[in-house]
């Protein structure tokens, strides 16, 4: 990695779009990556559209600022592309994963002209599978993680299940559900 | 030995709690400061620490219980934001005349209104007279390594001031970010037992703490306030050292930044330092003009010689303030400033402008235009509004 790569979530509030943010700081601080994970909090409620930030890189990051033109964006509500202009600043050589059941091409009308690559997840899906309930956080993190190619996989899932096994220590059943969800994304994104 | 962390500011803050484990800690929560008792409480609760921890039903009272707890002889601290530290006014005066060593973990956000809860510094640069000692920081880092640094300087026998160690709301609170902290042992012993020379516990020594001042009296316990605050310079600077030799990072009254050969430089306080060091190796990597950054640290008391004597080789200087003063001259810093460079006769040219409040975003971009323009009063000599606005939408701009 040669520079500082930049990614912005998009979601509602409640999905955990902030959450899978500060999970991908995480386990990029224990791949030996520089760090920044961050919200940006205004009057936001439930279900509200919120943003959220990283900042993943081999040296150290000084800027405190939001993110205007990112290398990638993550869309963890689809029905937010009718509303917000999620490609907004995107790199074209980046890429944008959405959370849909849909194929990219279905999806692509909707990106207001974006000319790089175009991901689809569908985390319901695998969610509902794995873990018998949709929480598209899992879902949504190994698909940015494939995507963005920031960190090797086989680190990630050794780092996530490190992490599940510590977040999890009280409820160990879950564990194997989120492994189980990040490696079926893993799958399905194929990059 | 440091300890390679990510945490967010809050996180730290409260980490360095535990490791300090103070005697008292009276706190009522608000945003964005909320998560630092919220996780003392945590680590009350789990055995991890046994800080005396009391919930009170207002800042009113969480700084009066902290004056009390701190007079009567305990190490005492609090943390708040904004309209919360607001409702400590009458009683941060009285932390200060007192003479009282209490911490305040000061999470920056704008006072209302309009209500908002993001990022400014209207909050602690209204308290700016109040007597307290002021340390501000650019990242987690700092935040921490200031408050590890907080009691030594505020309860030093030549100081006894309180002190506000502050960072940016959310922007360093709740981002996360790479972190080195120490081990619990390496802290408690930096910070020390406090060891008060009086207090109200002491069963020798019967006192009074607060009395009423006649004005035969007053005037000279204000003067003494002030020893204390001067005072206070030199044992900021020996706490840092010690820190310095601790941990090996190193902390001053502010921080130069690539400022030695520096044309023109922007004075500024708070996390974005960060981002104007992106702008300034930007700027030197693709122009190669000169310019560099002063990041005031200490703010109170206000290192005004050591500030003008930093600034004396550049052309143009841009005081950037994140509070409005409505003085209609300018915010705090830039004030201040100006004066010390006119103190120093300084031939600097001077612009002061005001940005970030509310939260209001400022960046590498921003800072580009910033240096520009400097570049152009320097050359002109002409500074024809030394007080602006940067990062204000104009009527029908998104």
């Amino acid at each position: 990695m040669e520079k500082t790569v930049e990614i912005r979530w998009h979601g509602r509030g409640g999905q955990g779009a902030k959450t899978a943010a500060l999970l991908l700081a995480d386990v990029s601080f224990k791949a030996g990556k520089y760090v920044q994970g961050f919200p940006e909090y205004g009057p936001e409620r439930m279900g509200a559209p919120i943003t959220a930030y990283n900042r993943i890189s081999d040296d150290k990051i000084t800027v405190h600022s939001n993110i205007y033109e990112p290398d990638f964006v993550v869309v963890v509500d689809e029905g937010l592309l009718d509303g917000i202009d999620v490609t907004a600043g995107l790199k074209p050589e980046g890429a944008i994963v959405v959370n849909s059941a849909k194929k990219p091409e279905e999806i692509i009308p909707k990106l207001r002209g974006y000319k790089g690559k175009v991901y689809t997840v569908d985390a319901r899906k695998i969610s509902v599978e794995t873990l018998g309930k949709y929480f598209p956080n899992s879902p949504m993190l190994a698909a940015i993680v494939a995507v963005s190619g920031v960190m090797d996989k086989e680190q990630f899932i050794n780092e996530m299940e490190a992490s599940y096994k510590h977040k999890f220590s009280k409820k160990p059943e879950v564990i194997e559900g989120n492994m189980n969800a990040l490696r079926m994304t893993f799958e399905e994104v194929a990059v | 030995m440091s300890i390679r962390e990510r945490l967010s500011g809050n996180e730290a803050v409260a980490y360095a709690i535990r490791q300090i484990n103070p005697d008292v800690m009276p706190a009522f929560p608000i945003t964005p400061s909320t998560e630092i008792p919220q996780y003392v409480s945590t680590y009350i609760a789990n055995g991890e620490m046994d800080t005396e921890f009391i919930h009170v039903e207002s800042e009113h009272s969480s700084m009066s219980a902290a004056i009390g707890a701190s007079a009567a002889g305990a190490r005492t601290l609090t943390a708040t934001s904004s309209c919360g530290l607001a409702l400590m006014w009458e009683e941060l005066y009285v932390a200060a005349s007192d003479r009282l060593p209490v911490v305040l973990a000061l999470v920056n956000r704008a006072l209302s209104g309009p209500i908002n809860i993001n990022a400014d510094h209207s909050d602690s640069m209204g308290a700016r007279d109040s007597g307290w000692i002021q340390i501000y920081a650019e990242s987690n880092q700092e935040a921490y390594d200031n408050f590890i640094q907080a009691f030594p300087i505020a309860e030093h026998p030549d100081v006894k001031l309180p002190i506000m160690i502050c960072q940016d709301g959310f922007i360093t609170s709740h981002g996360v970010e790479n972190i080195e902290i120490e081990e619990d042992a390496d802290v408690k012993k930096f910070v020390g037992e406090f060891e008060p020379e009086h207090y109200l516990l002491k069963k020798d020594e019967p006192m009074a703490v607060g009395p009423y001042a006649v004005s035969n009296y007053y005037m000279e316990s204000k003067r003494a306030q002030r020893q204390g605050m001067l005072n206070a310079k030199k044992v900021i600077l020996d706490v840092a050292k010690k820190f310095e030799e601790m941990t090996g990072r190193k902390y001053g009254f502010f921080e130069e930044y690539r400022l030695d050969d520096a044309d023109y430089a922007i004075v500024i306080i708070g996390s974005a330092a960060g981002t104007a060091k992106a702008a300034i190796d930007e700027i030197r990597a693709t122009t190669g003009m000169k310019v560099g950054l002063l990041k005031i640290r200490v703010f109170r008391p206000f290192p005004e010689e050591e500030i003008a004597e930093a600034l004396k080789n550049v052309k143009s200087v841009a005081i950037l303030d994140r509070a409005e003063m409505f003085s209609g001259t300018g915010g705090p810093l830039g004030a201040e400033v100006t004066a010390g460079l006119y103190r120093a006769r300084s031939k600097a040219e001077i612009v002061n402008y005001i940005y970030g409040l509310g939260g209001r975003d400022i960046t590498v971009d921003d800072f580009k235009q910033i240096y520009d323009e400097l570049a152009d009063i320097a050359t002109t000599h002409e500074v024809k509004d030394n007080y602006r606005y940067i990062g204000l939408r104009e009527r029908g701009e998104q």
